[in-house]
């Protein structure tokens, strides 16, 4: 079993905007890009031309459809889904090797590649099925919140924060600390009445979601009708041409 | 690629330490890469500037290029999956000759050499005798106006790219009516609008931008209203989703219209500066004139002054029209345009109440959308402070804006009324003052550009010479047809006849059907690029590919020659004789031109190169260098020296060194001395400044020139300076079109032009020069009892065309393709999870895997579009999810229309422009039975090919290596 630290210095996370995501999944695209080739092993794809290929991907986009408890339309959701970097994370808690572990410093839960020996009960632990056991290299893998991008000097200063984040084209994730309640993700939660994801479970995660503006609201507007016909309006036009 | 069974299996092959070792320091900060690249993505058709990092000379990590104009940094799935796309195991490796029958996949490779010999050895006689012989088609080109040059130069005149079988509605109306559409030729004012209204999109059509627009818009809380029979993408976060009956689009914009007119809420000043409102039209009711614009001696369409009430020139200074009244002169009433338009659209047949029903949208809602309409246009409106000189010379202080903006693409135009449609909605925004106003929609140079500012289409072809003009262009009256005496088509797609007379962007789809039938007549060598033309590309697959390998009685193909040049091994490579291996996109050096499909942002002009940011490891070649090879040995003017020799080495030479106009070339920016816009000399360091500037160029418009660009002294004096066009040319935007009604008054009898016969009444029904709503064309001729169905397909936000199923990441987000059946359907035949289907229509029946979707119109059908795929295309397993469970809606849709009886065959597309009408499609549907091995397997199934590149390999774990 693994401690989990009693506090963190920061609680680095995402928000993630239902109301704004398109469902385009140029996040989960730009996350196995940039993942494969850098933290731990590459994130590999099985069966990659055949009948069912299945890959490893840190971050995937699930669309739904919900019928409003109001009435009116079907909405349509698209809901990209990571690991959420829980203040009380099962995965870690679980680990019997110590593999998983929250960081201190900034709360990121990360895999120890090293200490993992792929049993999966991390995986099986997290409420949010956010972790995937590398088909190929037998390792847990997991979002990292790009914490090789984020303190990274390689990386001009506006784009250390996640894949995701710099690549969403709809600006629906935003990064940042999410235990500095002056912090813009912070405010931006505030502001728009971010949620937890299943917080039955307990899990303290640290991402939220904003959650979507409702929709479809019926309206009796209507213009008031001048000219019943054409020739009503015929006798408008040129007198109000006049004002110009 | 670091792909192998049995070492990647084990896990033991990797140069990286495959592992984390330990725990990673507090703050990493590992090397990235060694090097960035920086160049056009290609993955779709936006054209967003791409960083490629580079280490250990492979392609590391793709991201978006923060500077770009176009997608400024973000980047979508598609341009993040590029790595797959460039290593994808499908990439053609060499040139290749045909050794089995067509169909067959079996290839010998051979050197470019005896590819070009087997070229020319068919296309030089045809040069010499009958150069129509020759039908170049160039699919999804980005090089649209080298590959036409060159096309010119062979003297055929049968070359287009796919613009009609794509979106040609939305161009040629936008064009037709205002000078530009959306897209490549406009966009929202995306940081001032207030309201949104978005119709049908084609996902690959701006993609970037529309995301980066609608993430503002939420951000400002502004308004979104989406007009489409799915509610999916865009539609899902819209704020209002109005699921539209397909087709009917036309009618719902214009019972908005109906409203606006009706409550007096349109922008008068507007219409009278801006707009042909105040045009005297002749109100005869027959007669050679009959609908056409009083013009003065010198052909200045008249309008009656304000001041006098005497008919004057429409661009006179201080000439202020009259929008309604009317003017008599030798014994005809003259009107203005706007008193037609008002009379046509406050009809009762436009009310909403009368509409409702057929476009499956309230009264009540298309009401309140109206309203809204008009309360943000006129009651939010936005002024800048900001001083601008008009065409007739008056000054304004300010620019006033009116904060409602539109879009729209294939959903609306891809329907045998869309012409009509597009017309509509662009009168529409005119109504409303919101084109070229702040906060409305904005032209990108080198757009506004009106119909008589474009070429007009040449066809006759004089053997051994070049074509006299452009192919392709804006035809204003019947005169501009290409028809021959004996009024056969010039054109093998025929293009620009009575059967769609403004066919702007040719017939693509019609091409292989018309070889086939040898109608108007038989040609040669077909000759195409980039386009998947024996599978996804094409209505009616399966009959397509047997004209493909049909032979005729002496055992010769019918289509005797075909050459095909692809990067990947599509389904079409298979059909092809010759195949001319094209490179993936980071291997060429490309051109987004002004004179082509620009890049340009609404404050500012762009272009943009591609470069091998990777060298080719195959004997492989960007087509447009092929093409300089093959149009040098054939001696093709503009492509050798005076000594015959040949002109330009490759593409690179071609677009630094090539001259359009004196001083205008491929590229605008670092001409001359490296420093000069728009106009100077060939600088034979351009493409390396291009390079040392991110990939593109860009030069941002004056202040005083942002809004009103048709109008606006600034922005028309800038545009000549820049190179756009060499002379002011104001204009005013087409309310009434006065070209239709040209080609209405000859199908009326009058003119020496005269279309045949049983054209006459379609052209009097389409041809309106206001546009007028009719019943898509197939759903008018099927039983809608038999045919209940609307059956539609949308291109998935991660995919384009069928490229995406050969990368190895984009096909696991989208690899099966089901068919969503609306909830009332699905109860009706009691489907349950995990059914198949049988999809009927007049043309077929395909077989289907469904799921339910309730956010749908509860008339519609729809799937992911070029999902399925033929076994032994794209390196894929014969048994591929794609082959397997997917499938192509396309079996069910003809280019030709259920027979009506009259014993002609009518084509499945529009009147006007000849665009194919995808979305008219009409179907049934009944549970299959999923019994026996094949049960859960897609119909048809098509025969396997021989993949020409073998099959991908199991296993990928891309990024090992690093």
């Amino acid at each position: 079993m693994t401690d989990l630290p009693k506090s963190t210095e920061k609680k680095l996370g995402l928000v993630i905007d239902l109301d704004t995501c398109v469902g385009c999944h140029a996040c989960v695209v730009s996350c196995k890009e940039w993942n494969t080739s850098n933290y731990g092993t590459a994130l590999s794809d099985v069966d990659a031309y055949g009948a069912e290929p299945q890959g490893t991907f840190l971050n995937r986009v699930h669309s739904f459809e919900a019928q409003p408890e109001s009435g009116g339309c079907s909405q349509t959701v698209h809901f990209p889904k990571s690991c959420l970097h829980c203040e009380d994370a099962p995965c870690v808690t679980v680990c019997p090797t110590g593999a998983s572990y929250k960081r201190e410093e900034d709360g990121i839960v990360l895999v120890n590649e090293d200490d993992c020996m792929g049993c999966g009960l991390c995986a099986w632990s997290c409420p949010y099925g956010a972790r995937e056991l590398d088909q190929i290299f037998g390792v847990m893998k997991k979002c990292t919140l790009c914490v090789d991008r984020i303190y990274n000097e390689n990386i001009p200063e506006e784009d250390r924060v996640p894949s995701c984040v710099r690549t969403c084209p709809a600006g629906a994730r935003h990064f940042g600390d999410l235990g500095d309640p002056d912090s813009d993700v912070s405010r931006l939660v505030a502001e728009r009445e971010g949620m937890d994801l299943m917080p039955e479970m307990g899990t303290k995660p640290v991402n939220k979601y904003l959650p979507p503006r409702l929709k479809d609201v019926p309206s009796d507007a209507a213009l008031e009708p001048k000219y019943k016909d054409a020739a009503g309006l015929f006798g408008w036009l040129d007198k109000a041409l006049e004002k110009f | 690629m670091a792909t192998d069974n049995d070492e990647a299996t084990s896990g033991t092959s990797s140069k990286r330490s495959g592992k984390t070792s330990g725990k990673i320091s507090a703050r990493p900060s590992p090397k990235v890469s060694d090097e960035i690249r920086q160049t056009t993505c290609y993955m779709c058709a936006c054209r967003c500037g791409i960083n490629v990092h580079m280490q250990d000379g492979k392609v590391k990590y793709i991201e978006g290029n923060k500077n770009h104009p176009v997608n400024k940094g973000v980047l979508c799935a598609k341009g993040s999956a590029g790595i797959m796309q460039h290593y994808a195991p499908s990439r053609l490796n060499a040139p290749m000759k045909r050794v089995g029958p067509r169909g067959s996949g079996e290839f010998e490779e051979i050197s470019w050499d005896e590819a070009y010999s087997i070229a020319e050895s068919w296309l030089a006689p045809l040069r010499e005798s009958a150069p129509e012989k020759l039908a170049f088609f160039t699919g999804r080109d980005q090089s649209q106006s080298f590959t036409s040059l060159w096309a010119q130069a062979f003297g055929t005149p049968n070359y287009a790219a796919h613009g009609g079988f794509c979106s040609v509605n939305m161009a040629a109306a936008g064009i037709y009516t205002m000078g530009g559409a959306f897209w490549e030729f406009g966009q929202p004012d995306w940081d001032r609008t207030k309201l949104f209204m978005i119709f049908g999109v084609a996902e690959d059509h701006d993609s970037n931008p529309i995301k980066i627009g609608l993430g503002k818009l939420k951000e400002r809380g502004a308004r979104v209203i989406g007009v489409n029979p799915i509610r999916t993408g865009y539609n899902a976060i819209a704020d209002d989703w109005v699921g539209i009956t397909p087709g009917t689009d036309g009618l719902f914009i214009m019972a908005l219209i109906h409203e606006l007119l009706k409550a007096g809420q349109i922008d008068l000043n507007y219409l009278s500066r801006y707009t042909n409102a105040g045009f005297l039209v002749n109100c005869a009711e027959s007669g050679p004139d009959a609908g056409l614009f009083l013009r003065s001696e010198s052909g200045k369409a008249q309008v009656l002054d304000r001041a006098t009430g005497k008919p004057a020139d429409y661009d006179g200074a201080g000439v202020k029209p009259k929008l309604s009244g009317h003017y008599r002169k030798a014994g005809s009433t003259y009107r203005p345009a706007f008193e037609l338009l008002a009379e046509a659209y406050m009809d009762a047949q436009y009310a909403p109440e009368a509409v409702e029903e057929r476009c499956g949208v309230e009264a009540k809602r298309i009401r309140a959308i109206a309203a809204d309409l008009a309360r943000v246009a006129f009651e939010e409106e936005i002024v800048i402070d900001q001083p601008w000189t008009d065409w007739k010379g008056e000054k304004h202080a300010q620019m006033i804006g009116r904060p409602v903006s539109f879009h729209a693409m294939r959903g609306i135009s891809a329907h045998s009324n869309g012409f009509q449609t597009c017309r509509a909605l662009h009168i529409l925004q005119i109504l409303l003052g919101s084109v070229e106003v702040p906060g409305g929609f904005r032209f990108k140079p080198p757009y506004p550009k009106p119909p008589e500012a474009h070429p007009k289409p040449h066809g006759a072809d004089v053997p051994g010479q070049p074509l006299p003009g452009p192919h392709l262009g804006y035809p204003m009256g019947p005169e501009d047809l290409l028809i021959n005496k004996d009024g056969s088509a010039q054109r093998i797609d025929k293009a620009f006849t009575w059967e769609n007379p403004m066919s702007v962007h040719g017939l693509m789809h019609m091409v292989i059907s018309n070889a086939h039938a040898g109608v108007p007549y038989k040609i040669d060598t077909l000759f195409m690029y980039m386009a998947n033309m024996a599978w996804n590309s094409s209505m009616n697959t399966s009959s397509v590919i047997d004209m493909l390998t049909d032979k005729d009685e002496s055992g010769e193909y019918v289509i005797p020659h075909f050459i095909y040049s692809d990067a990947y091994s599509s389904e079409t490579v298979a059909y092809a004789d010759l195949i001319l291996p094209d490179t993936t996109y980071l291997e060429r050096h490309d051109c987004i031109s002004l004179l082509d499909r620009p890049i340009c942002e609404a404050d500012a002009a762009a272009d943009a190169i591609r470069w091998p940011v990777v060298e080719p490891d195959r004997n492989v070649k960007g087509f447009q260098s092929a093409l300089c090879d093959l149009g040098a040995r054939l001696g093709l003017p503009g492509f050798v020296n005076e000594d015959g020799s040949q002109k330009y080495a490759d593409y690179a030479d071609y677009i630094v060194n090539h001259e359009r106009r004196p001083g205008v070339g491929p590229l605008a920016g670092f001409r001359g001395d490296g420093t000069e816009e728009g106009r100077g000399k060939p600088n034979s360091e351009q493409l390396d400044k291009y390079i040392a500037n991110g990939g593109f160029w860009s030069a941002h418009l004056p202040d005083d020139a942002q809004f009103y660009k048709p109008w606006n002294q600034g922005y028309q004096d800038w545009a000549v300076k820049i190179g756009l066009f060499d002379a002011p040319a104001p204009y005013v935007f087409n309310l009434y079109l006065e070209p239709m009604r040209k080609m209405q008054l000859a199908a009326e009898g009058y003119g020496d032009r005269q279309p045949p016969e049983h054209l006459r009444a379609q052209l009097v029904q389409a041809m309106t020069p206001l546009p007028h709503w009719y019943a898509p064309y197939e759903q008018s001729l099927v039983s809608e009892e038999e045919y209940p169905l609307h059956a539609l397909t949308q291109r998935p936000m991660h995919m384009y065309h069928s490229w995406g199923s050969q990368n190895a990441w984009l096909r696991q987000i989208t690899g099966v393709n089901k068919m969503f059946v609306p909830g009332n359907v699905w109860e009706q035949h009691g489907f349950e999870d995990g059914d198949w289907a049988y999809l009927t229509s007049p043309h077929g029946r395909i077989k289907v895997p469904v799921a339910r979707m309730d956010g749908v119109n509860g008339k519609t059908l729809w799937t992911w579009n070029a999902i399925g795929k033929k076994r032994g295309a794209w390196a894929l397993s014969e048994d591929a999810q794609e082959t397997q469970q997917g499938f192509l809606l396309n079996h069910l849709i003809n280019e030709l229309l259920p027979p009506k009886g009259d014993g002609l065959r009518w084509a499945n597309s529009d009147p006007v422009t000849g665009q194919a009408a995808w979305f008219d499609l009409r179907v049934k549907i009944e549970k299959a039975d999923t019994k026996g091995h094949k049960g859960n397997q897609s119909e048809p199934q098509l025969p396997s090919s021989k993949s020409p590149v073998g099959k991908g390999p199991k296993n990928v774990s891309y990024g090992e290596d690093f």
